[in-house]
């Protein structure tokens, strides 16, 4: 195997030795560009790989993906509509480009000021959020030199993916695509064949990272790609809470999102993977929206835990089933979420538990709302194994409506191999009625707070899993995006 | 306070007020009685602006204002607090977040400071001890699961909070027992004064033993057939209401 070193020294020839193919027309020039050509080809993988300065290994990787990728087609059960995707008008890869440096907030958009306002970000974040140059004051790279200084010297490691394949490749090579296989499903072989954000956390044996990570580092990455890959490893009885995503509504040019985020928990680790999503959801009419289609999984070894908790706000299309493999005896499995839609907006979400090892546990606790003419489906997959005996799912699904134009629909499947298990299914639909409303009204209350009073209520049992900050601002977010959703 | 004229209301295309006249000054308890279907609740709800309800004609002035034209929540931020005959249920909510959520909308529409948690505790427990009602019922979800006479009770609670300048209080006895009527009672009593004026819709004069009306009014056919003070009450618990419809109607 490569080592860092050697790695860096290695030559596009090598990786095409390695991988006992040639480049093809065009590929020496194309490589003194910034920006690939648009389309995908195994030479823009490996144009990628070699951009990344990868160990060839990684390339390998990546065109196994690749041709698996080819034979794969995308899958058609959700209940989801979308023109389709043309996957050869992707550009796959471009460096880096500073974003525009506005002088001042008066600059920017208005409307989304507006937004950084109601959510209640301070300031000095609205600038960095936004490109306006700021001041020495608030030097976020620096604030997050510090803490990743302070994290090392513990042994966490807190990186790009792309620096961890660089100076952890062993790391990265024992764990990448271990939960989530390249041939896993159709958005997970594009993202491995074609990846080039995402973060990558390790925490080692035994140790309890001592703060939340990624709350100090919002701000660096708020700008996230189009394929992302993130990979959390917590070793033996090792702990963390990980959150992802920004309340502030984020836009991109490129429409198709497809992430990949694998978590290893090995045994007794427990591991926490806060996210909240919002995407620009398009339009009032759903033009212009972000597509999110996003593999997450966890595996759990003996005594670890995994827990998920997600707010979807965003997007114009969702596909996000967050999951667990409870492999290890005793292993714990939790999902918590709130999935919002609101106008044109499509959501498919809900997760997946898989019981292999004894006397696994999972709990799923999942709260849509759908206002205006949005759809928004659970899918859950409850499965135990036959050699799972004495495990146990509770499951809590519920549908929020508001409005008469907008649809709910809620698809569990149970499989249980065993019958020394304990199921239980819960699920309801209810509807913010008139006179809930009138009710509120009649106190002082009016109808959009009323419904944001509602709905808040409604998802408590979520956002009390999420860490105090983070769950203030979700509940503003959640406020934001039903605004306009009455009368 | 409170000026009804020759209000005119339909419900789904049928008429259900057909000329209701009302004054309510400041310091008075008018209680309004009618059977079954009379339209009391029509009467209350299109006061409070409960959308379904079409106004065909008449007047509503409350403090001098066309109170007609205003939204629901406007209305209530004026002045006006309805007790529901069957109040929702809210699940989710608790009852000190929406009473705060309530009494804070109140505070910042007249100019005033917002109460912080800890002040707005210290009131509410006040409140509570005056009805006599646990604490334990407003960490509960907004009337959820809340007995007949558990909804009603909250519903002063609320009145007690919001210390409104009207209050239409619409069936607030159907469904409580000796001790809850006593109770409650004392809680309208208490919030009573110089300065503000209930409307008790009720049918049983027993409410009216322990809140002694200024005016008692018959409501039916959906006008105010007569009018007069609590001894009118009286008459009715006696008669029934079969006797009124043999006198003259008056205004
Ligand atoms: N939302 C509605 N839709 C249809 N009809 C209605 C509606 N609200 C009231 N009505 C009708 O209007 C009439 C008056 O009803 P209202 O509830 O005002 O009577 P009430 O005097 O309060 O009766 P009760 O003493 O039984 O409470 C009834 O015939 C009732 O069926
Ligand atoms: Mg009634």
């Amino acid at each position: 195997m490569l080592t860092p070193d050697s790695q860096s020294k290695t030559s596009s020839k090598d990786i095409a030795s390695i991988t006992g193919t040639e480049y093809k027309y065009g590929f020496e020039t194309v490589i003194e560009t910034d920006d690939a050509p648009r389309g995908l080809n195994e030479d823009i993988i490996r144009f990628i790989s070699l951009k990344k300065k990868e160990p060839a290994f990684m390339l390998e990787w990546r065109l196994k993906a690749y041709r698996n990728w080819l034979k794969m087609s995308e899958p058609t059960w959700a209940s989801v509509n979308f023109n389709p995707i043309d996957y050869q008008d992707i550009i796959y890869y471009s460096a880096p480009r500073k974003k525009p440096v506005l002088k001042s907030l008066d600059e920017v958009d208005p409307e989304i000021l507006k937004t950084f306002n109601k959510l209640g970000i301070p300031l000095s974040e609205q600038k960095l959020l936004s490109g306006v140059a700021v001041d020495a004051v608030f030097d976020s790279i620096s604030v997050a030199t510090t803490y990743k200084d302070k994290l090392a010297k513990i042994g966490i490691i807190f990186c790009s993916i792309t620096e961890a394949i660089q100076k952890h490749p062993e790391l990265v090579q024992k764990y990448l695509g271990s939960v989530v296989g390249y041939k896993d499903n159709f958005y997970a072989a594009l993202n491995s064949a074609v990846f080039t954000d995402g973060s990558f956390c390790y925490i080692p044996k035994g140790v309890k990272c001592p703060m939340d990570l990624s709350t100090y580092f919002r701000i660096n990455n708020a700008d996230t790609g189009q394929f992302e890959r993130t990979l959390i490893i917590a070793e033996e009885g090792a702990q963390v809470n990980y959150l992802e995503g920004c309340t502030a509504p984020q836009r991109d040019n490129n429409q198709l999102h497809a992430a990949v985020v694998e978590i290893v928990a090995l045994d007794s680790a427990d591991v926490k993977y806060s996210t909240v999503q919002n995407w620009y959801a398009g339009d009032k009419n759903g033009v212009g929206g972000i597509y999110n289609f996003v593999t997450k999984r966890g595996l759990a070894h003996t005594n670890a835990k995994i827990s998920w908790t997600q707010i979807e706000t965003g997007s114009a299309i969702t596909w996000k089933y967050p999951s667990v493999i409870l492999k290890g005896d005793n292993s714990k499995g939790e999902f918590y979420s709130v999935a919002v839609t609101n106008n044109h907006q499509q959501a498919d979400t809900g997760t997946k538990m898989i019981h292999i090892g004894k006397n696994t546990h999972s709990k799923i606790i999942s709260k849509g709302i759908s206002a205006g003419k949005s759809s928004n489906a659970y899918r859950g997959m409850v499965k135990i194994d036959k050699k799972a005996t004495g495990s146990r799912n509770y499951t809590q699904c519920d549908s929020l409506l508001i409005g008469k134009e907008c649809a709910a629909h809620t698809f569990p499947v149970i499989e249980a191999k065993n019958n020394i298990t304990q199921i239980e299914h819960e699920a309801t639909t209810s509807k913010i009625s008139e006179d809930q409303l009138f009710y509120c009204q009649q106190r002082g209350i009016n109808e959009e707070d009323a419904v944001a009073m509602i709905v808040n209520g409604y998802c408590k049992e979520v956002f009390k899993e999420l860490p105090m900050e983070f769950a203030v601002e979700a509940q503003r977010l959640l406020d934001i995006s039903l605004e306009g959703s009455v009368g | 306070m409170l000026k009804i004229k020759a209000l005119t209301v339909n419900v789904e295309g049928k008429p259900v007020l057909n000329g209701v006249n009302l004054n309510v000054n400041p310091g008075e308890v008018h209680a309004i009685m009618g059977p079954n279907g009379s339209g009391k609740s029509t009467l209350s709800n299109v006061l409070a602006g409960k959308s379904e309800y079409q106004v065909i004609s008449g007047k509503v002035q409350f403090s001098g204002n066309d109170f007609l034209t205003l939204s629901p929540e406007e209305r209530a931020l004026q002045g006006l607090f309805l007790g529901f005959q069957y109040p929702v249920e809210i699940p989710g909510v608790s009852t000190e977040n929406f009473l705060r959520t309530a009494l804070n909308e109140k505070l910042k529409y007249e100019g005033k400071e917002e109460l912080d948690a800890f002040d707005f505790q210290q009131l509410l427990s006040e409140k509570l001890q005056q009805i006599n009602m646990d604490k334990s019922m407003t960490d509960r979800s907004l009337n959820q699961g809340f007995s007949g006479g558990e909804k009603k009770r909250n519903e002063i609670l609320q009145m007690l909070v919001l210390d409104p300048k009207l209050t239409v209080l619409d069936e607030i006895d159907s469904g409580l027992d000796i001790d809850a009527l006593k109770q409650i009672s004392l809680g309208i009593n208490q919030y009573k004064s110089e300065k503000n004026a209930v409307i008790l819709v009720t049918h049983y004069q027993r409410l009216l033993n322990y809140i002694t009306p200024d005016f008692v009014h018959v409501l039916m056919n959906g006008r105010i057939v007569m009018s007069g003070d609590y001894t009118l009450a009286q008459q009715l618990e006696e008669k029934g209401y079969e006797w009124i419809q043999a006198e003259p109607a008056v205004a």
